[in-house]
């Protein structure tokens, strides 16, 4: 393929990701306008608490474990394995932090607590993944249900961890103890921004090699494209099934015992942040690239951490947030169809309704012609 | 033309209808006369089935006109189709198996009751027209091809047809049974119905139409009316369709021309071998497959394929021909029995430890099985050799190496693409076909599967495949060629099986004239029932 043609396959990428977001920043702003509130107040308070002052450090914290959820994504994505259960997984991750933490922390150098902390972590998601992964692979059940349905199972679980064995028995609210600050993860220096972040952005750009330069990353490829091509060459599809499975959900797993070692430091029963649901439509926008994802999520980064406050002070609720992460994904199946018919050459209405829409140019023209 | 009063003329004016990258159909005219039988010759991809469709409703022409007799028409949807009185019988089967005969004929009634006492009386009137015998309740399962296609007849003239539409209609058929559908389409005619019969097999085109046009690359190339047609003898026709079929491209191809257009009745063309002096390469013994799907499984295969040997597996499609040949490439687990290669028990090796003994596989679906559409040329030639040396290093890949091997292989079997970036998906099917040959006969194969290689390929890469298959097997190669098309059977193969229901009913040496009958022969056997 020649230069010109990867620069315009590269710049389409860039619009089709781009605009979806562009057009639901500017539909959520008509939809604040319509139930009464600001859209410029809003939006100025994302810039305002997301970015300005130490704001920024607060939004780059965020990204730690919205990055580490969405290489999980990818890697699963890849292959076309539909990993739903994402908040149970992240869930799963972080108790096993939380809970494990203040008993560990006790016994073992933090360093070490910690790495132990981590691969508990992964191996809880990974094995939390096998269910939905040995039905897929050897059953053909659909891996969408049975994964949101374990994620049920999850949250349900972490919920009775904490108000069980894992409580605080010195508080009366349902919540783990909280673990010591020396015992969290260090800050960049200079910054109040935890090493998780560094974690993330490691993970990224080692996962887009390993997706895109190695042997396993093209098994993973052809796997995606077509489970047909993939046993045509010899690959074992029950194994890729596990293994995918495996791999995304230890890693959003790893993302929750992140954000508590970073950030929290405890945990409340009922507490879910849902990172996955924000996370999702980021992932395609990405077109499955994990360091394609590392901007997008940084922009969902600032949304979130300002927008929190800012959609307080605008008169919104919190759940605003989802609002317009609703409309980037809406947006983007839009502009994804366009794409693809302008490729084709085809025109954009579909053909029922351009007959109808074009009609009465038609017969003027007929008539002109005869 | 022989019009008479009462015979009513459809005829198609300017047809155009073009598609991304192709105009399918490109100023299609033509007259379709009541009481005749009119044959549309061209290879794939010339426009027949497009033609069809807009004749059926299903597309809609980008300019031009239907008219019958004069009056102009517009076929909105299928439904205006069936209400016009046009009725296709497509190429491959649209009975529902699970429902019997007379519920199939029904499907399409939209009164709110099942008149079925008047389903019945309509479906008698259509047997005693076509000339056979229709069991109103038995299930469409359970029916032979040849049946299911009188079904599909009766189906297509369920309201009254004033046009019968038949796409490649004897392409699964026996012998014998394509004897029935001649007789039937007679009947028909005879009835005063126009009839089109869509075929790229010029000897039927003589023997069943009236008149025959010819359409290559989306135009119509050549007419032949009735009269001369009737006047032609038949090397005449010949001649004069193969000119037209072909154009410029007729001194290309040169004597294979007719052979490649179902001329005549084909022949051995792989030069004969001493099977007493030839080490058998391939042993199947008592082999039953095991899948996950719900195709039919292979049940208790017996065969042996020796050294330079072509084996043909005739059949109808869907008999087993997908399991036997993933069975023998090891993509499909053993259930009982053991396959043997050059002496060796391989019935527990996977698909890659027999890749590197030699065994290979030319699937018939070229696009989704046989190749990642979404990856470049280059990478779907290596495909099957992923993380071996020189392309890969320590899980590396290798992109020189790799477009070394690409360029070579491109260069060796003429694969006409952009660049090796080129996304495999956007070549024509015939390109897509020599990437796969090219990938699984180098490197030392020894045994290639091939299952419909010719199937929806133009007769240029068919001659170039069937040439490939030859030469290979006269290197010593040993091939396995699974394929619905009797004609390229006998051209190819050495001994011809025939496979029904999963199982080999019987074989047949392929040394002189008379094979096509005791093949058919067997597949009547097997399939109708009536030994």
């Amino acid at each position: 393929m020649n230069e010109t043609s990867t620069a315009q396959r590269f710049a389409q990428g860039f619009v089709r990701s781009v605009v979806p977001v562009l057009l639901a920043l500017i539909v959520s702003g008509l939809i604040m306008l319509a139930i009464g509130s600001s859209p410029l107040e809003f939006f100025a308070g994302v810039w305002k608490y997301g970015i300005t002052g130490t704001n920024w450090q607060r939004s780059l914290s965020l990204m730690a474990p919205l990055l580490i959820v969405a290489i999980g994504l990818i890697v699963a994505f890849r292959g076309q394995l539909w990993n739903l259960g994402y908040n149970g997984q992240y869930l799963l991750g972080a108790v096993t932090a939380s809970g494990l933490g203040p008993i560990l922390f006790d016994v073992l150098p933090a360093f070490l607590a910690t790495i132990v902390i981590f691969v508990v972590a992964v191996l809880v998601g990974a094995v939390w993944s096998l269910i939905p992964a040995i039905l897929k692979a050897r059953y053909g059940t659909n891996e969408i249900i049975t994964s949101l349905v374990m994620s049920f199972i999850a949250v349900g679980v972490v919920n009775l961890l904490i108000k069980g064995i894992f409580k605080d028995p010195a508080v009366s609210t349902p919540q783990t103890a909280v673990i010591g600050d020396d015992y969290l993860l260090p800050f960049i220096p200079g910054t109040e921004i935890h090493i998780g972040f560094v974690v993330a952005i490691a993970l990224a750009i080692v996962a887009q090699y390993v997706l895109s330069r190695t042997s396993f990353g093209l098994r993973v490829d052809i796997f995606g494209a077509s489970p047909k091509a993939a046993r045509h060459v010899g690959l074992n599809s029950t194994w890729m099934v596990i293994l995918l499975f495996a791999l995304s959900s230890g890693l959003i797993a790893l993302a929750g015992s992140v954000d508590i070692l970073g950030q929290f430091a405890y945990q409340r029963a009922d507490w879910d942040p849902r990172y996955g649901d924000a996370v999702m439509p980021l992932v395609f926008l990405a077109r499955f690239r994990p360091v394609a994802a590392i901007p997008f999520v940084a922009f969902y980064a600032v949304l979130a951490t300002g927008g929190t406050l800012a959609s307080q002070q605008a008169g919104l609720n919190v759940d605003f947030l989802l609002v317009i992460v609703g409309l980037i994904l809406l947006f983007m199946t839009i502009t994804e169809y366009l794409g693809n018919r302008r490729q084709l050459g085809q025109s954009y209405l579909p053909a029922g309704l351009r007959r109808t829409v074009l009609q009465p140019f038609r017969k003027e023209s007929e008539r002109t012609s005869a | 033309m022989t019009t008479t009063a009462t015979s009513e003329v459809i005829s198609l004016r300017d047809i155009t209808k073009a598609f991304p990258g192709v105009i399918a159909n490109d100023h299609v005219s033509l007259d379709i006369v009541s009481g005749q039988v009119h044959c549309l010759l061209g290879e794939n991809g010339a426009g027949k089935s497009t033609l069809i469709s807009i004749l059926a409703g299903m597309q809609q022409p980008d300019s031009g006109t239907v008219a019958f007799d004069g009056k102009v028409v517009d076929i909105t949807s299928p439904k205006v189709a069936v209400d016009y009185g046009i009725g296709v019988v497509h190429q491959h089967s649209t009975l529902v198996p699970a429902f019997t005969v007379l519920e199939n004929l029904m499907l399409g009634e939209s009164s709110m009751l099942q008149n079925t006492k008047r389903a019945e009386q309509r479906l008698g009137e259509l047997a005693d027209l076509l000339g056979v015998e229709i069991d109103p309740h038995a299930l469409a399962s359970d029916l032979g091809l040849g049946q299911q296609q009188q079904v599909e007849i009766a189906k297509a003239m369920w309201k009254g047809s004033r046009l019968l539409v038949l796409d490649e209609p004897t392409s699964m058929l026996t012998p014998q049974a394509i004897e029935h559908l001649g007789e039937s389409i007679a009947r028909v005619k005879a009835q005063g119905l126009a009839v089109v019969l869509i075929t790229h097999k010029l000897r039927e085109a003589y023997a069943m139409g009236d008149c025959v046009t010819i359409l290559r690359g989306g135009r119509n190339v050549g007419h032949i009316g009735v009269e001369q047609l009737a006047a032609y003898s038949e090397a005449e026709a010949q001649d004069a369709i193969l000119a037209a079929m072909f154009g410029d491209d007729l001194a290309a191809v040169g004597d294979e021309a007719s052979d490649l257009a179902g001329a005549a009745e084909a022949t051995r063309e792989v030069r004969a071998i001493d099977f007493d002096d030839r080490p058998v390469r391939l042993e199947l013994r008592d082999v039953s497959s095991r899948g996950l799907g719900r195709d039919i499984e292979a049940d208790g295969v017996t065969l042996t394929v020796h050294e330079g040997e072509i084996l043909g597996i005739a059949g109808i499609d869907g008999h087993g021909q997908g399991a036997l040949s993933e069975v023998v490439a090891g993509q499909r687990p053993v259930a009982s029995g053991t396959v043997f290669f050059d002496g060796e028990d391989i019935t527990k090796s996977g698909v890659r430890s027999r890749q590197q003994l030699g065994v290979r596989y030319v699937t018939d679906d070229r696009l989704h099985e046989g190749t990642v559409g979404s990856m470049s040329v280059a990478l779907n030639l290596v495909i099957k050799r992923i993380g071996q040396r020189p392309f890969w290093k320590s899980g590396r890949i290798q992109p020189k190496a790799v477009d070394t091997e690409a360029d070579r292989l491109i260069q060796e079997y003429g694969i006409r693409t952009p660049s090796p970036e080129t996304r495999a998906g956007t070549l024509s099917g015939g390109n897509i076909q020599k990437i796969l040959l090219a990938r699984e006969l180098t490197n030392g194969a020894k045994l290639v599967v091939v299952n419909k290689p010719t199937y929806g390929l133009d007769l240029k890469t068919v001659h170039l495949v069937r040439e490939i298959l030859i030469d290979f097997a006269a290197r010593g190669g040993s091939v396995l060629l699974l394929s619905t098309d009797l004609d390229e059977l006998i051209e190819l193969s050495h001994r011809i099986e025939v496979i029904s229901r999963g199982s080999l009913v019987g074989g047949v040496v392929n040394d002189g004239v008379g094979t096509a009958e005791k093949v058919g022969h067997y597949m009547t056997g097997a399939i109708e029932g009536t030994d």
